[in-house]
């Protein structure tokens, strides 16, 4: 086979060294070389090995992209932060060995906003993640070293996580493929965590049947994390769905103001393109939706500013130690190693949870979030599944909203929602906008996985994006 | 001046007795080497989280049952957050407002709560002290860290410290009998703070109350309440306030000193533990729970009554102390039915109870104990002689009868070794003899003393006085 082997899709390279076509170790050596191209910084570590352990699983030997803040044993995990600068774990998150036993071995870790906070991947302490459609953009966040990284070619496909879009928005902005699961349908354990509630390992890929590969191999209980649960349904090879008589709903409340016009143009085209592959679509009320971003700028800090609290000083990272005592070393060495953002979330949470304040503004989130699922619960009453833009506009350029917070927290305006709900979601390429990858985001109930990958394959299919950045080829 | 009465709630750690931790499953060893017992999760690594231990949220169950508690059919965790060297996730895991069991009643004062909680890490600070104020440095052992407690939380329903030491007793006693701790409060198993105010008698309203922690012992427990009662009694009659504030007692000096208010100043940021769902209590736990309860104390003591004869009030003290409650029936048993129970109830109760440091290992075998009393019994030797044997054998053990016979303590009566003894009493102290044949009986005391001088205790007083009359009357 020729070292043309890294532009087959997983899919497809599973069945060559099935087959016999491709070896694992043609395959090892082509990833290796394509992981050494990288000038995007999206990889923050590749492995040096020769040969990469892994099962003898159905994943047929190809290696796989890690979000950093997987712990990985032996392996930097640093969660994109300074804090945790050359952090070597003691122990791999389950869902990497799982990956690994199943055939999928680590073979680089990937860039992200620091502790999985941020949209842009400029809040990572490493540098800024380029995007590969254009380098004076960014990738999206905060799995954006792992969009960057599958878009460019670096990685076959990797793990993401989403906490309010991390894995779609990137997803959206490289072109790529991303899938954030049912919240418990992938065991959390060894991922560092930013909001506990919301946090969800995923997919980032090039094709919806990658995807669907990988997931297939990540969901099921864990007895180490008490919020997984078991699938119900067994995750299928995806095939794509007959849309005739499936029901799309559009909810207005996502897909008005605030999306960019040719994000806009890009979706109803889709749309059209659904309605002559016989799906119905009409529009569909989500009316708390537009509160679902003031409730998880409450949920998300509260929860990361208690999260972060066991990044010290004290047993591992970073110390910086004035000799002021154990609170002068707790204050000095958490000055040095959090980034702004993380500092803002971290004052942010802490003051919602302040005794006095918590029923204001916790307690009232929470509520939020029951109405935002309740929406949901009843919109699938009458839906198969809800479909939106994954980002209201396409990649932005670097620097340009650094300075405004607001205006950045706004990019998950599309995809918050799902989160707060913690039903599966899929972004899927919906072609491009002046150059520039726009993103399809296709919501179903919980554990409907394979109805939206089924639902995606089908738009995939139907949209024939060609999912590489020009300089690839 | 205004009579103050105290009033005293009690919050009391009891570290359970699981295979594992709380929350991983490390096994919690007292005594390892430091930090051999440790994982990712009770370390607080980065991306480890936890997992409740059914077993413990069992044994809390067993232990609401005990204390006539209401069991929750939902509980849920929180975290309760602040920085600390010893507090790995800088929160710990610990319930809030909907606690494992609620309520409750126990001998007399009113149970507000049971709840879960993981313990803390150990700190050890190198000083003089072996506190944290003027320490050089600190180390951190995590193999504590993840322990398993229940807290016990009282009502303000206890008035005395004496009552504080005894209701203690009573608990330990209790949740020994469940078989879910050491109860040890040497080893921390068993940890008791205080919360302390007067008011004056007949007021309803609660005054200002100060916290009393690290009261290792069931002594210190009484001790170091009955002096902060002693501290706020001469502070308020003095026309000073009481200030809420935590405070340390020593032991060693039995003076109480105030911790740092910096450090009592904390908002715990109390919320979900998203990590954990909430504990769902089906009826077959609860089942489970109740098929496991032991005899309670309350029970035991009636038991003792009915099968004993025991006064209700020996047969409390005893059943409520269950060190001395299993050693009275270790030692009935081996009595067998034909001996008198009560003697060895009063025995326990009294002469061993105080010469006996609750929970300590340094106690009377059952065996010998029966041995003792049943030479006792069968006017083998005096009472006084018996608490010397017993003496001995707390602090040394041995065989009763062996100790009788090595060291001549059998009883002296009816021979001429006895009567020799009178002859020389009644010689040597003509004077009292005469007064004593002339009928005044005051004056029998001091030839009694000198018979009990001579025979080293080992006469029995009724005898020697039947002896005394009748060689005066003889004369």
């Amino acid at each position: 086979m020729s070292t043309d082997s890294t532009k087959l899709s997983v899919t497809e390279t599973v069945a060559a060294v099935a087959s016999g076509l491709l070896s694992k170790a043609e395959l090892h050596a082509a990833w290796l070389d394509r992981a050494g191209l990288d000038d995007l910084n999206a990889l923050s570590w590749v492995s040096d090995s020769p040969e990469l352990v892994h099962g003898d699983g159905p994943l047929g030997g190809v290696p796989l992209g890690v979000k950093d803040l997987f712990c990985t044993e032996g392996v930097p995990s640093q969660s994109g932060s300074k804090i945790l600068e050359g952090y070597l774990p003691p122990y791999t998150a389950t869902v990497v060995e799982a990956l690994a036993q199943a055939g999928a071995p680590l073979i680089a870790k990937t860039h992200q906003d620091e502790f999985a906070m941020g949209s842009s991947n400029e809040n990572c302490a490493f540098g800024p993640v380029l995007n590969p459609w254009d380098r004076g953009r960014v990738p999206g966040g905060s799995s954006g070293g792992s969009a960057a990284a599958v878009a460019a070619g670096l990685v076959p496909w990797a793990l993401g996580t989403d906490t309010g879009g991390s894995i779609r928005q990137p997803a959206a902005l490289c072109g790529v493929v991303g899938l954030k699961p049912t919240y418990g349908s992938v065991s959390r354990y060894g991922m560092i965590a930013f909001a506990s509630s919301l946090d969800q390992a995923g997919p980032i890929t090039r094709t919806v049947a990658d995807a669907g590969l990988l997931y297939s191999q990540m969901t099921g209980k864990d007895p180490r994390d008490a919020t997984s649960v078991e699938h119900p349904d067994s995750v299928e090879p995806v095939v794509p769905m007959d849309l005739t008589g499936v029901r799309l709903g559009v909810p207005e409340e996502l897909t008005g103001e605030g999306v960019e016009p040719g994000v806009r143009e890009a979706f109803e085209a889709t749309l059209d393109l659904a309605r002559s592959l016989g799906a119905t679509v009409a529009p569909c009320p989500l009316p708390h939706a537009p509160h679902a971003l003031s409730a998880y700028y409450l949920i998300a800090p509260a929860e990361c500013s208690s999260n972060l609290a066991r990044l010290d000083g004290v047993r591992f990272g970073l110390r910086v130690d004035p000799d002021e005592g154990l609170d002068g070393m707790y204050g000095a060495t958490r000055a040095a190693g959090f980034g702004p953002e993380v500092r803002r979330r971290i004052m942010l949470g802490t003051y919602a949870l302040s005794s006095g304040y918590y029923d204001a503004y916790y307690g009232r989130a929470q509520r939020v979030r029951t109405l935002i699922s309740q929406d949901f619960d009843s919109a699938f009453e009458d839906f198969d599944a809800i479909v939106t833009p994954t980002s209201p506009s396409v990649a932005f350029e670097l620097g340009s909203k650094t300075a405004d917070p607001l205006s950045m927290y706004l990019s998950d305006f599309c995809t918050v929602p799902m989160s707060l709900a913690g039903i599966p979601a899929i972004s899927i390429p919906n072609g491009l906008s002046d150059g520039l990858p726009v993103g399809f985001q296709i919501a179903g109930p919980a554990f409907s996985e394979n109805r939206i990958l089924g639902i995606a394959a089908a738009l995939e299919d139907g949209l024939k994006f060609d999912g590489s950045p020009a300089w690839i080829a | 001046m205004i009579e103050l009465e105290p009033v005293i709630g009690l919050e009391i750690h009891v570290q359970l007795a699981t295979k594992t931790k709380m929350f991983c499953g490390c096994e919690p060893v007292f005594g390892e080497n430091p930090n051999t017992r440790t994982c990712p999760v009770c370390l607080g690594l980065p991306g480890a989280l936890p997992v409740i231990n059914e077993r413990a949220v069992d044994f809390g169950l067993r232990l609401g049952l005990a204390l006539g508690c209401e069991l929750a059919n939902r509980s849920i965790f929180h975290r309760k957050n602040y920085f600390y060297a010893d507090l790995p996730k800088g929160y710990q895991i610990s319930q809030f407002d909907e606690p494992l069991c609620s309520g409750g009643f126990l001998d007399g004062v009113r149970i507000h709560r049971v709840h879960l909680e993981e313990d803390a890490a150990k700190l050890v600070h190198s000083s003089s002290s072996g506190r944290i104020q003027g320490a050089d440095s600190s180390v951190v052992d995590f193999n504590r860290g993840g322990t398993p407690l229940a807290e016990i939380v009282t009502e303000p329903d206890i008035t005395s410290a004496a009552q504080a030491r005894e209701w203690l007793s009573l608990l330990r006693t209790t949740v020994k009998s469940l078989g879910i701790s050491d109860v040890s409060m040497e080893e921390g198993s068993l940890r008791c703070d205080a919360n302390i105010s007067l008011r004056p008698v007949g007021e309803t309203t609660l005054g200002t109350k100060t916290e009393l922690k690290n009261m290792n012992s069931f002594r210190f427990v009484e001790k170091g309440i009955e002096a902060e009662i002693e501290r706020q009694r001469e502070l308020i009659q003095s026309g000073g306030t009481v200030v809420q504030e935590t405070l340390h007692f020593d032991p060693r000096s039995g003076s109480l000193t105030a911790l740092r208010s910096k450090e009592e100043a904390h908002d715990y940021r109390y919320f979900p533990e998203p990590d954990l769902l909430p504990v769902a209590v089906g009826p077959e736990m609860i089942k489970a729970a109740q098929d496991s309860l032991p005899e309670l104390p309350a029970a035991r003591a009636s038991r003792y009554e009915e099968e004993f004869g025991l006064a209700s009030e020996l047969a409390q003290r005893l059943a409520f102390n269950g060190d001395l409650g299993d050693l009275f029936e270790a030692t009935a048993a081996i009595c067998g039915a034909g001996s008198d129970a009560r003697l060895v109830a009063t025995w326990v109760n009294g002469e061993v109870s105080s010469r006996v440091d609750e929970g300590s290992d340094q106690t009377v075998e059952p065996e010998a104990l029966a041995e003792l009393l049943g030479l006792l019994e069968d006017d083998k030797i005096t009472t006084a002689a018996a608490r010397g044997i017993l003496d001995t054998l707390i602090e040394h053990g041995g065989s009763p009868a062996d100790l009788v016979e090595s060291q001549g303590l059998g009883k002296v009566g009816g021979g001429d070794e006895l009567s020799a003894a009178v002859d020389a009493a009644i010689a040597s102290d003509p004077e009292a003899a005469a007064k004593v044949a002339a009928g005044e009986q005051k004056a029998l005391g001091p030839l009694v003393g000198l018979v009990m001088k001579a025979t080293q205790g080992r006469a029995d007083g009724g005898e020697v006085r039947a002896l005394i009359f009748s060689k005066l009357a003889d004369s």
